[in-house]
């Protein structure tokens, strides 16, 4: 079933968490919300879910299926919420947990106490948990109890998925693992799905298209490779991975560098001549002597290179750090140790005008 | 042989506090319980019997246990609203009827008994309302429950707050999004979390209920065989200098409340190891 946000905005208080936000989720979708905290994502999809309601405005609505449900409160919307902190009923066994909605039913609809024990085993298979039905929540991992939740919300046949962070809780392994049995689970059942991230390589990763988001804004909908190597915003650019931003002038689309400055020192976006110039780490090559076109002198600092490329962080003259991935053939070519002195040399970048970029190779 | 006197802890101080919660503890209730035991002993098994076996004795103590379990279920229903408006909504004077909810415990409760007199007899604000429907609640047994309710309504508040301030609000959003409305949220979700901390809240007042004394003997008219409580007719036997009568009479209410507060408190207990999730 296809989502269609419409002119959404909401405040609370003197704070507003969403500015007049419109957004398309397709049929079958799996869609993430990314932004940092504060960005409104959370509040979009509690809105969605009826959890929250939107400030009043004749030209907002939300649709499901073309259908407009901003009047239907949450228990008539069929949404199934997956929550940060699982919100499981601790007092209920992991059958009874996920078996609660279909309880809640009024008779008329209500399947009966075999139907919901065969639909819990079904589920149960679902999230590799056989067996685990007579356990309490508290007697699960993480990981397990928030399979448990997410089987609880599957369980009532939602239209929609709803997820909030919800690997947000759990530690780095367990959380990898979730991430990519969530990605099958939602290739096999095909439920439309929104999910709320502030992690960039998790919805990256899960999702079909992703929606950045930031200050009560959608800053970018595109797919994952779109936003990543296409961004439009500044800020997208530097919530999608790592980023060095140069001090320069673009002239006749060639780069004049006056000087570096790290990512973490950058105020977004400057218009002002001179321009921030916007290259990912393996835009940037290194050479031991510079043979033409610009280049910036630097020191050798740091070398991480526990992984399938070499990272190398360099201190420019002015003191500012430069990151520069490598792969690590070049890497060995070039012999670089700590305290070597090189230059940085720009393969591409990218200067952002408004909203227009400029690519620069 | 080795001896291990110390057992290493992240917090220390257990031997120190058991040794003074043993002390104190006997001190103050086991020695003072054990005396009346024993000074109940010294009359003998048939006066014993004799003397708690009386019609008057039975009375009393059958109203006693009566009101006290009446007037805490009252205070059960009545304290639990209370409890769940002051957490849950937010409204002008809050603080205020916060503070009030504790004003049982400080007044006097002979104070509470000739005010709640005043209020409920025939001539009373309230008392002169309800006698238009020839409705008595002065110096009858309502009386007595109408005291013990007042005096037990913040052992419920109290006890009741924290655990509705623990309630997760997810829990009840969860119950939403699966599709149960207001009514089975709170029979299912909100319900068995609550139910320990509500059966804490009626022991406590259904105790103290048992020991009131001030404040009843103004309103119940003390009628032997009819609205007599047994703390009072404790009194009158010792202004009877019937000491070993009144410490008979003392260890049965002592030995009842004990047997009904443990019940109580095992199903509390009960309860509460389901509510965690402890199979």
């Amino acid at each position: 079933m296809s989502i269609e946000v419409r002119n959404i905005s909401k405040s609370f208080g003197n704070f507003t968490a969403l500015r007049d936000v419109s957004l398309q989720v397709h049929d079958g979708e799996l869609l993430a919300l990314l932004g940092p905290s504060g960005s409104g994502k959370t509040t979009l999809l509690r809105i969605i879910s009826g959890l929250e309601v939107p400030n009043p405005n004749p030209s907002s609505d939300i649709l499901f299926h073309g259908q407009s449900v901003v009047d239907r409160p949450v228990r008539h919307r069929e949404v199934g919420f997956v929550f940060q902190h699982y919100a499981l009923f601790r007092h209920m066994s992991v059958a009874d947990n996920i078996g609660f909605g279909l309880r809640m039913r009024p008779r008329a609809t209500r399947p009966s106490k075999s139907e919901i024990r065969d639909r819990v085993g079904k589920l149960l298979k679902l999230i590799q948990l056989e067996g685990f039905g007579d356990r309490f929540p508290s007697q699960l991992s993480g990981g397990q109890r928030q399979r448990v939740a997410l089987a609880r919300a599957l369980a009532v046949e939602p239209k929609v998925l709803l997820l909030d962070e919800p690997f947000g809780a759990l530690d780095a392994k367990v959380r990898q693992g979730l991430r990519t049995w969530l990605r099958r689970l939602h290739d096999e059942i095909h439920l439309t799905s929104v999910l709320v991230t502030h992690d960039q390589e998790e919805a990256l990763e899960v999702a079909d298209r992703v929606v950045v988001m930031n200050q009560s804004r959608i800053e970018q909908i595109g797919t994952p490779d779109e936003v990543f190597h296409h961004p439009k915003t500044p800020f997208v650019m530097e919530f999608l991975g790592q980023v060095n931003v140069f001090h320069g002038r673009v002239t006749k689309g060639k780069i004049e560098l006056d000087d570096p400055f790290t990512t973490e020192q950058h105020e977004p976006h400057n218009n002002s001549n001179p321009q921030a110039i916007y290259a990912r780490p393996h835009e940037l090559d290194i050479q031991r002597e510079l043979t033409n076109g610009e280049g910036i002198a630097a020191k050798v600092r740091r070398l991480h290179l526990a992984g399938p490329i070499a990272r190398v962080i360099l201190e420019a003259e002015n003191g500012g750090h430069v990151q520069v991935h490598l792969s690590l053939e070049r890497f060995y070519e070039l012999a670089l140790q700590p305290g070597v002195a090189a230059y940085v040399v720009p393969k591409s970048g990218r200067v952002f005008e408004g909203a227009s970029k400029t690519i620069l190779g | 042989m080795v001896w291990r006197l110390k057992k290493h802890s992240v917090l220390p101080g257990f031997g120190l506090t058991l040794g003074f919660t043993v002390f104190y503890l006997s001190l103050i209730v086991l020695l003072p319980l054990t005396a009346l035991c024993l000074k109940s002993t010294s009359m003998g098994w048939p006066q014993f019997w004799e003397t708690v076996s009386h019609p008057r004795v039975w009375a009393s103590c059958r109203l006693t246990f009566e009101t006290a379990a009446t007037a805490a279920l009252i205070n059960a229903v009545g304290g639990f609203i209370v409890a769940w408006c002051l957490v849950r909504y937010d409204f002008p004077l809050k603080r205020i009827f916060d503070a009030m909810v504790d004003l049982p415990f400080a007044l006097p409760t002979a104070v509470s008994g000739i005010s709640l007199t005043t209020i409920y007899a025939s001539s009373g604000w309230i008392g002169q309302w309800l006698a238009r429907w020839d409705i008595k609640l002065v110096y009858s047994r309502w009386g007595i429950i109408i005291a013990m309710t007042f005096i037990g309504l913040p052992f419920v508040v109290r006890t009741l707050q924290p655990a509705l301030e623990d309630l997760e609000k997810e829990n009840e959003e969860a119950a939403a999004c699966l599709g149960a409305n207001r009514w089975q949220t709170f029979r299912f979700v909100i319900w068995p979390t609550i139910i320990p901390a509500l059966l804490t809240g009626f022991a406590m007042a259904f105790a103290r209920g048992l020991g009131e004394y001030g404040s009843i003997v103004f309103i119940s008219g003390n009628m032997p065989m009819k609205t007599e409580i047994a703390s009072l007719l404790i009194i009158t036997k010792l202004e009877q200098h019937d000491l070993a009568g009144a410490t008979a009479i003392a260890v049965i209410l002592l030995v009842s409340s004990f047997v009904v507060l443990l019940c109580i408190n095992l199903l509390q207990w009960w309860s509460s190891e389901r509510v965690r999730g402890v199979a």
